[in-house]
This record gives C-alpha cells, structure tokens and sequence, in this order.
C-alpha cells in the first residue's frame, strides 16, 4: 500500500530537482555565435562555469546578459571562467559564446551553468533536529560533491592536455616526413645546379 | 481523494520541470550536437520539448504537433546508438557500453529547403547517478527516508569510481601517445642525422668524380 507519506517525499523530491545544474559540451564552429537562455527567479543564486576543451589558442568571448539586456558579465577571449551571481529580477538570462573573433579555429567548448542552492539530499526538508548518523550523511554528500566537481575540472584539464598531445604528435610525423623529403630534394637539386653552373660554361671556353 | 490531488501536483512539477531548463533557438534545418564525455556503464536521460516559433503571435507555440525530432546518438567509435525520429516532447535515455565521447545530435524532420523557422529547443541531459528518479526508487523499494539518502549516497560514490576508471583508461591513452611522440621524435633525429651525413658523402663523391672528370682538378 502506497502510503501518503510516500507521495510527501516524492513531492520534496521533484521539487529539489527545480534546482538546476546543467552540464553541455558543444562545438563552436569558427566565426559563430552560441546563445543558451535559462529562466531565473529573483534573488537565486546563479554559477556559470566555462573552458574550452580544444581549438586555437583555447580562448572564448562570454557574454552575460539580464532580462533587460543588461550586462551582467562579459569576458573576452578567456581560456575558463567562472562566475557567481545573484539574479536582480525574474526573468530568462542568456550567456552567449562567441567564437567571432576567429576565423578558422573551431572550438570545443564546456558550460556548467548552475541555478541556485546545490541540492541537498532528499528528505532532509522540514527536518530540524537532525540525528548524527544524518549530519554525517549530509557531510558526506557534501563531499561527494565537492569531489565531483573537481573530478569533472580534472577531465577538463586532462581532455585539453591529451588532445594537445595527441595534436603534437601528428604534427612531429608530419613535420618530419616533409623535413626529410625536402632535405633529399634540396641535396639532389643542389649537385644538379653545380653540374649545370660547369656545363654551360664548356661551349663558351670553346669559341 | 487527497492522493489524486498530489498526484496532480506532480505532474504538474514534472511539466514544470522541463520548462524551467535551459533553451537554446536553432534554425528548421540546423542541427545541432552535444558532447558528453562519459564512463561506461552510464546512464544518460536527455529530456527535450521544442516549440515552433508563431509569426502571428511573435512567441513560440507551446506545443506544436507537427514537428519532430531526430535524435541520433553516436559512441566513441562512431557506431550510432541511437537514432529514431521523436514527437516535439520527449525523454531519450540510454546507457554507454564503451567509455569516452558520446555525441548527441538533434535535428527537427521539417522539409523546409531553406531554415525557415526558429525552433526553441528545451534541454536537459542528465548523466549518471543524477539520471536516477528517486521517486520512483521510493515508490518501488519502498525505503524510508535515511534509506534512501544512504542509497543516494552510494550511487553518487559508485559513479565518482566510474569515472575515476575512465580516467585511469584516458590516462593510459595520453600516455601513450606522450610515449609515442617521445619515441618518434628520438627516431627521426637519429633517421635525419643519417639521411644528413648520407647526402654529404654523396655530394662530396659525385662531385669530385664530376670534376675529375671534366679535367677541372
């Protein structure tokens, strides 16, 4: 029998889960712009986090604007941001990525934008006395998320390094091959030209 | 009585949900792709809602029953997942079998040669243990409240270990290209210095034949 009480926690739940995080990685083709709304009710908190993960020299223009086109926040040509602010007014806040700027580069960016309060565990709303074995599990989610967040700035960091490395070594195969081509083109041709600079002088010794 | 009123709140919360996530405009024909960098064995849920721009209005339609979506899902290697054609509202969720970079794509099915509309598109990906829909873990399990925090506790710890195993995997992949490039490296210095005495002693020889034998030695 479902109780009432269930449906009281499923309640709690789905309203934490108005709490949002949103996590996106796309690309941003050269000389293009990407803009993301988000709606935002008044005085909640809001965090939005930026990298670009590859492409030319790992830089962005963010763009932060309010509802009334205001700007909130502008940055150009940043590498990774973040940025936490408190929503004056009600209503959609866009962040715009523009990779204007640059015209062959195309860019793989991350965007974590965050709106209000991280969530806390389910059911712990309306608790006031807490036990300790729910203090410590509340610790503990804390924690754990604290983790995640630099498990996630760590992927990052090591997505940009790996694809670098993996960039420099195709670029040490390529450079190579052409180095030695142009080493054994650049030998041949110059005993070639020195022969020649001698043979034509044969016919003028002759007159 | 007072269980079918909640009831109703919740799918009231659920419709909410979705329209409170972050949206972006994309053309009729444009398409548009997301990158998700995951460990395997993960779930993954993409909730989405697309409105129809209304030029009479000058807003965008709540609902707009002709136009659909295509949602192409493509692992590391390449391989399509997923790929199916959706209603203008739905959930697609999936679980990666390889680790690595899941791309996932969207398209509407509009004919329309040249992108004539906006479309605004709702989103919400969740990966992981955030994928997981508590309620329904209550409704089924039946877990009291301490429970279910213990059981949030240990899904949010047993994907931190999911994703600390990519890493040692991505490690181990930048390693060796690291290696791969050291090793590449030392080979054509040694290859070039080779290639470098080789051409000079050929010089030197052809020349001096050549000379010889145009008597100017």
């Amino acid at each position: 029998m479902i109780t009432p009480k269930y449906f009281i926690l499923l309640f709690v739940i789905l309203v934490l889960r108005l709490v949002k995080a949103t996590e996106l990685t796309f690309e941003l083709p050269d000389s293009a712009k990407e803009c993301f709304y988000q709606e935002i009710q008044k005085n909640v908190t809001a965090t939005l986090e930026f990298q670009v993960v590859t492409g030319g020299q790992y830089d962005v223009d963010v763009h932060l604007q309010g509802p009334q086109k205001q700007t909130l926040y502008q940055q150009i040509k940043m590498q990774f941001d973040s940025h936490t602010f408190t929503a004056p007014v009600a209503g959609i806040y866009t962040v715009c990525f523009s990779n204007e700027f640059s015209t062959f580069s195309h860019k793989l960016v991350y965007m974590d934008f965050q709106v209000g309060e991280e969530s806390p565990l389910p059911g712990l709303v309306g608790a006031t006395v807490l036990t300790q074995l729910e203090t410590s599990a509340q610790s503990i989610h804390k924690s754990l998320n604290s983790i995640v967040d630099l498990q996630t700035h760590h992927r990052l960091k090591e997505a940009q390094s790996r694809k670098r490395a993996e960039d420099l070594n195709e670029r040490v195969l390529w450079w190579s091959v052409t180095e030695t081509l142009c080493v054994l083109v650049i030998s041949v041709g110059q005993v070639f030209i020195l022969k020649n600079f001698f043979a034509e002088k044969k016919p003028f010794n002759l007159k | 009585m007072l269980l079918k009123s909640i009831f109703s709140v919740f799918v009231i919360f659920v419709v909410i949900d979705l329209s409170n996530a972050l949206y972006f405009h994309i053309g009729e024909t444009e398409r548009k792709c997301f990158i998700e960098e995951i460990p395997d064995e993960t779930n993954v849920i993409v909730n989405y809602k697309v409105e129809l721009y209304d030029p009479r209005s000058g807003g965008f339609m709540p609902s707009s029953p002709g136009i659909g979506m295509h949602v192409e899902v493509r692992d590391p290697d390449d391989k399509t997942i997923l790929s199916r054609v959706y209603s203008s509202e739905g959930k697609i969720s999936f679980t990666s079998h390889t680790p690595g970079e899941h791309v996932i794509c969207m398209y509407s099915n509009s004919s329309a040669w040249f992108s004539g509309s906006q479309l605004r598109v709702h989103l919400d990906i969740q990966v992981g243990e955030h994928a997981i829909n508590y309620g329904e873990v209550v409704q089924k399990e039946k877990l009291s409240d301490l429970q279910l925090r213990i059981r949030q506790l240990l899904d949010q710890v047993e994907q931190i270990t999911k994703e600390q195993n990519y890493q040692r995997y991505r490690e181990e992949r930048f390693r060796q290209t690291s290696e791969s490039t050291n090793s590449r490296v030392l080979w054509w210095s040694v290859t070039q210095t080779a290639v470098l005495l080789l051409m000079g002693a050929w010089q030197m020889k052809h020349l001096k034949s050549f000379f010889e034998a145009k008597k100017l030695v």
